[in-house]
């Protein structure tokens, strides 16, 4: 198991109600997860629980086998940069950087993904154009430009290839997609798929868009499974 | 590391505000080092307005009003002191030599100074300078002077003008003494002190225009012309006051105890330099608020950097968010800001201590000219280096609290932006 949550329980505050509850969820490794709920469903909350930026008021959320309760901040923050990649629904990208620097930003903050990314290629810059070839974007012309010229499709792709780069062993997409035309939607998730299944990385895929879930392995309700859903809360 | 070349590359994204910020640093602190440079050379510069004389000795008072007249020429002696005093003062025998000074008259608001040739050999200003006749020569004859540099350059007079000495300190028709002309025949470099100010004749014309005088005004009927005069005994029966230069320097307390218990008449002998320093600490008050005003100009370019990053912090959040994404510590996103603060704090402040120099090297010939102040282009003090660390651990305290406060940010964002 890759992720392995029981009894999760999390409140804002200490007194604050409830906003998330889960008994159970479990995410084999290699899997493609797609986590579809409305908002106030609680998806953004699981989504900071999964990538330790906040921690289970009660129960547990183990991420490859590491209860991240029990690790310090610090080291969430470290757990984080070494183990997942991060795509976000829109404005992915630092502007002042450059394609590349922006693929190599985990690089920075990682020293396990620099040594993975390295395994691969021969040197890191090498490696970011080949992740970004294989998301279709590999005119050195692209590599070069002011990423703030980038289409929003071409944005999510080289925010896919920096999730990716060093081979985090999971990778949490929240919403890439709701930026995109309903056809470069598919496109885009069949280029993350191919990547993911090439060095086995785990995708959690967070949407509200059901129409997405027939490409996925298996689907997850998060209205279904978080008895505490309020609909107005962690949107 | 990676943290700071990700602040480099942010800043330089934001090149212009930047720019403006470090401008505005530069330049306070270029105020800000050039007043306390400033400051230091006009007070030592004051300090050395009269150097190498060791005492000032004139009718008994206080050290500052013998110094006002007789060395800055303002305000007028309570007594004068008798040529015998000066002759036993002179024949003193650890007194290496005397100037007399003899003041009493002007010329079109310049005070007239009736001295010796040995005023040009002795008198020193500014660490040892001695005075120059950029035009001309010294008094030689009887009815001539030599003018300071701003009255030859306000009255417009040059060598072998006439000029009419007035009695008093204030130039009016019937108390001149136009039936003897002077005759200009020299003038001295800018000094930056009292001496520019200063018409010099000798000790011997001041007695001439005064034979035929008594009381602060001619005697009726009696009238001594010019060419008379010079026939006469013109030994004065009185002095205003006297510079004096000791054989050593641990001599003078010792001759200043003999001139201030002088039995036969009330004397006093003030050291100039303690003198200086006494007067300097009266007019010094302004100094200080120049300083002052210098502190606040680099309080104020501080805080338009803290506007300038207090203001980017939102447009940043989303840049933090990702940071955090990738694995950096809220402790980075401090370490961001604050590397961002820092580097502009120092890049201000060697960049307007290079504004000074430039300003001081392209200033001093001006300075030097205009003021007589030498402003040495010397390596920073270690009081300048201390107010210059001051800028910058200020630099940083006021960089720390956007650093905060986005530290604050991000732990609350994690990895949404809530904008």
């Amino acid at each position: 198991m890759i992720i392995d949550i029981r009894q999760l329980e999390f409140r804002w505050q200490a007194d604050s109600t409830t906003v998330l509850s889960i008994a159970s969820l479990e995410v084999a490794k290699g899997e493609c997860l797609f986590v579809k709920g409305p908002s106030g469903s609680g998806k953004s909350t699981l989504l900071s629980l999964l990538a330790g930026v906040t921690t289970a008021s009660a129960g547990t959320v183990r991420v490859m086998d590491q209860p991240l309760e029990r690790l310090g901040s610090v080291q969430r923050d470290h757990f984080r940069a070494d183990h997942i990649g991060y795509i976000f629904q829109m404005f992915n990208l630092i502007p002042y950087l450059s394609v590349i620097d922006n693929v190599l930003l985990p690089c920075r903050f990682s020293a396990r993904r620099r040594g993975q990314a390295l395994a691969r290629a021969k040197d890191l810059e090498t490696e970011a154009r080949r992740l970004l070839g294989h998301l279709d974007l590999d005119h050195p012309e692209l590599h070069r430009r002011a990423v703030t010229t980038l289409s929003v499709g071409q944005q999510q792709r080289v925010a896919a290839a920096r999730a990716l780069m060093g081979t985090p062993e999971l990778l949490i997409a929240d919403e890439p997609t709701s930026s995109l035309d309903t056809d470069r939607r598919e496109s885009f998730i069949r280029l993350l798929f191919d990547e993911c299944r090439e060095v086995g990385t785990t995708l959690i895929f967070v949407s509200h868009d059901a129409s997405l879930e027939k490409l996925f392995d298996r689907t997850v309700d998060l209205a279904e499974i978080n008895c505490h859903a309020t609909g107005t809360v962690g949107a | 590391m990676a943290i700071f070349a990700l602040a480099w590359q942010s800043l330089l994204n934001r090149r212009f505000t930047a720019m403006l910020t470090v401008v505005s640093i530069a330049l306070s602190v270029t105020l800000l080092v050039g007043v306390e440079r400033l400051r230091t050379e006009a007070r030592l510069s004051f300090a050395n307005t009269l150097s190498g004389t060791d005492l000032i000795v004139g009718a008994r008072s206080g050290p500052v009003q013998l110094l006002l007249y007789s060395v800055f020429r303002i305000g007028d002696a309570t007594n004068n002191i008798s040529w015998k005093s000066y002759q036993d003062i002179a024949a003193h025998p650890l007194v290496k030599w005397t100037v007399p000074v003899s003041l009493g008259d002007s010329h079109r608001g310049f005070r007239v100074l009736g001295t010796t040739s040995a005023y040009f050999d002795h008198y020193r200003y500014a660490r040892d300078r001695a005075l120059v006749i950029t035009d001309g020569r010294r008094f030689a004859d009887l009815y001539d002077a030599v003018l300071g540099a701003e009255v030859a350059e306000r009255l417009g007079y040059r060598v072998n003008d006439p000029i009419v000495v007035a009695h008093g300190a204030s130039d009016v028709r019937f108390a001149r003494h136009d039936d003897k002309p002077f005759r200009v025949v020299g003038i001295l470099a800018r000094t930056g002190t009292p001496v520019d100010r200063t018409v010099h004749v000798g000790l011997e014309a001041i007695e001439a225009i005064h034979i035929d005088w008594q009381s602060g005004a001619p005697i009726p009927g009696v009238s001594v012309s010019a060419e008379q005069a010079r026939k006469l005994d013109l030994t004065p029966n009185a002095i205003t006051a006297a510079l004096v230069g000791l054989k050593s320097k641990v001599a003078t307390f010792r001759v200043q105890r003999f001139v201030n218990d002088y039995p036969e008449e009330p004397l006093s002998a003030i050291l100039p330099g303690a003198a200086l320093s006494q007067l300097w600490e009266l007019i010094g008050i302004a100094e200080n608020a120049l300083l002052i005003v210098s502190v606040f100009v680099v309080v104020v370019g501080l805080f338009g950097m803290l506007t300038a990053l207090l203001t980017s912090l939102n447009e940043r959040r989303r840049e933090m968010a990702i940071l955090r994404s990738v694995g950096a510590r809220p402790g980075h996103v401090f370490a961001l800001i604050m590397g961002e603060a820092g580097f502009l704090t120092l890049l201000g402040s060697v960049v307007g201590l290079a504004l000074l120099y430039l300003l001081l090297l392209a200033g001093q010939p001006v300075i030097e000219s205009r003021f007589g102040i030498f402003i040495g282009i010397s390596a920073l003090s270690s009081h300048e280096w201390t107010l210059l660390s001051a800028v910058v651990t200020a630099g940083f305290v006021v960089g720390g609290i956007p650093s905060y406060r986005a530290y604050r940010l991000s732990l609350a964002d994690g990895l949404s932006v809530r904008v």
